[in-house]
């Protein structure tokens, strides 16, 4: 497609330009083709498709314990969250019990993958705004967290530690001690992210009142996570429909109902905060038990549709399967946050300019690969 | 020849009187040219060089990193070696670009900080020519860069560089004003254009002291709109990496972009220099009126790592304010210019004026 196709009749003073898809704060390979007047953007075309790998259709030939090492590569950001989102699919139609042990450790596990998630948006978020600093603060503390990953399962982004029935192996000896240490470093470190960023008075200025999106508009165009809850939408699957063990901890679901990016931006600071008291909450109590259920070595769902949703760092994760019975699925579709997010963005950046264009798309914390599945 | 570092005039004009004596004035005034030509040039290498040095050292720190450190000791040769790879780089021909202009701009970027040096004291009698109206020269040369970057811009056949070049058409154009006004104020409290007549009078206590509040306001205003007119710090819109890619120099390779590098980080050098002359009193001392016994230590240090040492400090500000802060958008920092920075400077000459007026300074 040619970009005149795509924008139209240009009018006089009026011109396109494409952002991306190799562009230093698209986050990925999205395309943004703009149509400006001078400086301000008068309308947002997202396009994409240049890292489509059909994974939807590829989990149509493959079984539900492999189907697992796809979802990592959607949001692998916060691959956990995925991979815990198929296997609680799986459990549920197959109506298996999981005890708590399991629970305990994915839910300690999901929020450490939604704290390092959320570090590494307030890194490129920083970035994105121009500040460079903030990049390198975001990263030594997320290593803390990979570290312990790595103990624990082997991998440190793409973990597909979770199995249908369980977890791959049981924790490491270290695991408690190591989060404890981890919780009692960051919280030390968190309030340097607002000493170096969140009081600055240009960040307030580049953000507050910028990409407005009301909640009536959120609901509307799906957008879910921090993103949706800057807005005062509240959307925490975590809350409405828990899984795992968050039914049995104590947590706020942050809300901002000012809409704009500053809301967003103080709602996954917030969200931080949270993710280390659940974390506390859990960390100390963990019962003992088996490592996972014995299941079935080939796993068959019974024919009918399932659905589980779960709470990714940004935004609420769908798995629909339709099964005819066999060992793989007949349809498989993913509720990828990140595309419902983007399809927002010219609401949220039309008018303005086109430094506030990615000061956007820095707050809806893009992860190209969920979008382009 | 004598070589009296505290006074290095004894030093030039014996070079001058010997070259007189051994050749005709025309050929002495034209060898005269040339060793000042190779000084400037080696001198602007040199400190482009350590600046780029400088930066990623002093960014590293900020950074929880340790920057540079293989090439050499605390990789003290690393810029070097960056700058023999970017002379070895190919130079990418763009098409459909205006080949003429493009492959000018740098250069005129590069000229207008060149020409800068000419003016400045670097220590007593280290100064190429001292112009009466030396402050208005620098000013004048300093902002032909902008055409470079405007030229770069229009000739890279690329919307993200146009962008970048009218945003720095803008900004240049409206923050010269500022760095011009806040300087029109220590003019007045010194009254002379003249450089090195600036420096003397800062004999007994630099302006930044001396001058009153005024002159600590015109000090801050400087500070700022300095950084906005090299295109740095948190007012490096002009190439703003995350959104326009490179800005105006998005197209150039190799030393063709070095070239906007050096003279980006010479411009740095420029401006604080002139900070450090019109407001800490340039090479001169730091002397406290009463205090003999420390004034004569003051005196021992050489007037030419004085000069350095207030620059140093002056560019390690604007490097600080880079590598903390957010960027600006185009609307807010053309507000900051008209709506704050500009009636403050207005304000600031007329009391300055009631101040030199009444002589309420030291």
């Amino acid at each position: 497609m040619t970009e005149e196709t795509i924008t139209g009749q240009l009018e006089e003073q009026e011109f396109s330009i494409n952002m991306g898809p190799q562009h230093p704060s698209t986050h990925g390979v999205l395309r943004m083709i703009l149509k400006l007047k001078g400086e301000t953007v008068e309308e947002v075309k997202p396009q994409l498709g240049y890292i489509h790998r059909g994974i939807e259709k590829m989990c149509e030939k493959l079984t539900y314990a492999q189907t697992i090492h796809l979802t990592d590569r959607l949001d692998y950001m916060s691959a956990h969250i995925l991979n815990e989102a198929v296997c609680l699919t799986v459990e549920n139609a197959l109506e298996v019990e999981i005890p708590e042990h399991i629970q305990y450790i994915r839910t300690i596990m999901d929020e450490l993958n939604r704290i390092a998630s959320h570090q590494l948006w307030w890194s490129a978020f920083g970035m994105d705004l121009g500040a460079l600093t903030t990049f390198f603060y975001g990263l030594r503390d997320r290593e803390k967290i990979l570290d312990i990953f790595e103990e624990t399962c082997g991998a440190r982004l793409l973990l597909s530690y979770n199995v249908p029935g369980g977890l791959m192996f049981d924790i490491h000896p270290n695991f408690q001690k190591r989060v404890k240490e981890f919780i009692t470093y960051f919280r030390k470190k968190l309030p340097e992210y607002d000493a170096l960023l969140t009081g600055n008075p240009i960040l307030q200025a580049r953000t507050k009142g910028v990409g407005m999106l009301t909640r009536e508009q959120a609901i509307a165009y799906g957008v879910s996570g921090p993103s949706g809850r800057g807005s005062g939408f509240s959307c925490d699957v975590r809350k409405h429909q828990p899984y795992s063990a968050y039914s049995k901890v104590g947590f706020k679901e942050i809300l901002y109902n000012e809409g704009d990016s500053f809301a967003r931006y103080k709602v996954r600071m917030d969200e931080m905060w949270e993710s280390m008291s659940i974390i506390e909450q859990l960390i100390d109590n963990i019962p003992e038990g088996n490592h996972a259920v014995k299941m079935k070595a080939i796993i068959k769902l019974p024919a009918g549709e399932y659905y589980q949703r779960v709470e990714a760092a940004r935004g609420e994760f769908g798995v629909f399967v339709v099964s005819d019975g066999n060992k793989m699925p007949y349809r498989m579709k993913f509720r990828s946050p990140n595309f419902s997010n983007l399809a927002a963005i010219n609401t949220m950046a039309s008018g303005q300019k086109i430094a506030d264009l990615i000061a956007i798309g820095g707050s809806l914390d893009f992860v190209i690969p969920d979008m382009d599945r | 020849m004598k070589f009296n570092i505290y006074d290095l005039s004894s030093f030039t004009s014996s070079i001058n009187q010997t070259l007189m004596e051994n050749c005709s004035p025309f050929w002495a005034v034209t060898i005269e040219m040339v060793l000042v030509g190779i000084a400037i040039l080696s001198f602007y290498a040199i400190v482009g060089l350590y600046l780029v040095y400088a930066e990623r050292k002093v960014c590293a720190f900020m950074q929880c990193r340790v920057g540079p450190n293989r090439v050499g000791p605390y990789g003290f040769f690393q810029t070097i070696a960056d700058l023999i790879k970017l002379l070895m780089k190919e130079l990418i021909p763009i098409k459909n670009a205006d080949k003429f202009l493009f492959n000018l701009a740098p250069f005129i970027v590069i000229i207008a900080s060149f020409m800068a040096l000419a003016a400045i004291p670097f220590a007593k009698g280290l100064h190429a020519i001292d112009f009466n109206i030396g402050i208005f020269y620098v000013m004048a040369v300093t902002s032909i860069g902008v055409i470079g970057i405007l030229l770069a811009g229009w000739s890279s056949n690329n919307k993200y560089s146009l962008i970048g070049a009218m945003r720095s058409g803008a900004q240049i154009v409206s923050y010269e004003l500022s760095v011009g006004l806040s300087l029109v104020t220590i003019v007045i409290l010194s009254g002379s254009l003249q450089l090195s007549t600036i420096v003397e009078a800062q004999r007994d206590g630099w302006f930044l002291f001396t001058g009153h509040i005024p002159a600590l306001i015109a000090f801050l205003v400087f500070l700022v709109a300095a950084t906005a007119e090299t295109n740095r710090g948190p007012f490096d819109l002009a190439e703003a990496e995350s959104e326009l890619t490179a800005g105006f120099h998005t197209e150039y390779s190799g030393i063709k972009f070095a070239f906007f590098f050096l003279a980006e980080y010479m411009n740095m050098f420029i401006v604080a220099s002139i900070a450090a002359t019109m407001f800490l009193g340039g090479w001169m001392p730091l002397h406290v009126g009463g205090w003999e016994a420390f004034n004569n230590i003051m005196d021992f240090v050489p007037p030419f790592f004085w000069y350095i040492g207030k620059t140093a400090v002056v560019i390690f500000i604007m490097m600080w304010f880079k590598w903390t802060f957010p960027r600006l958008r185009i609307d807010q920092l053309l507000t900051l210019e008209w709506k704050y920075l500009l009636p403050i400077n207005l304000v600031n000459i007329i009391i300055m004026s009631f101040v030199v007026l009444m002589g309420w300074h030291f």
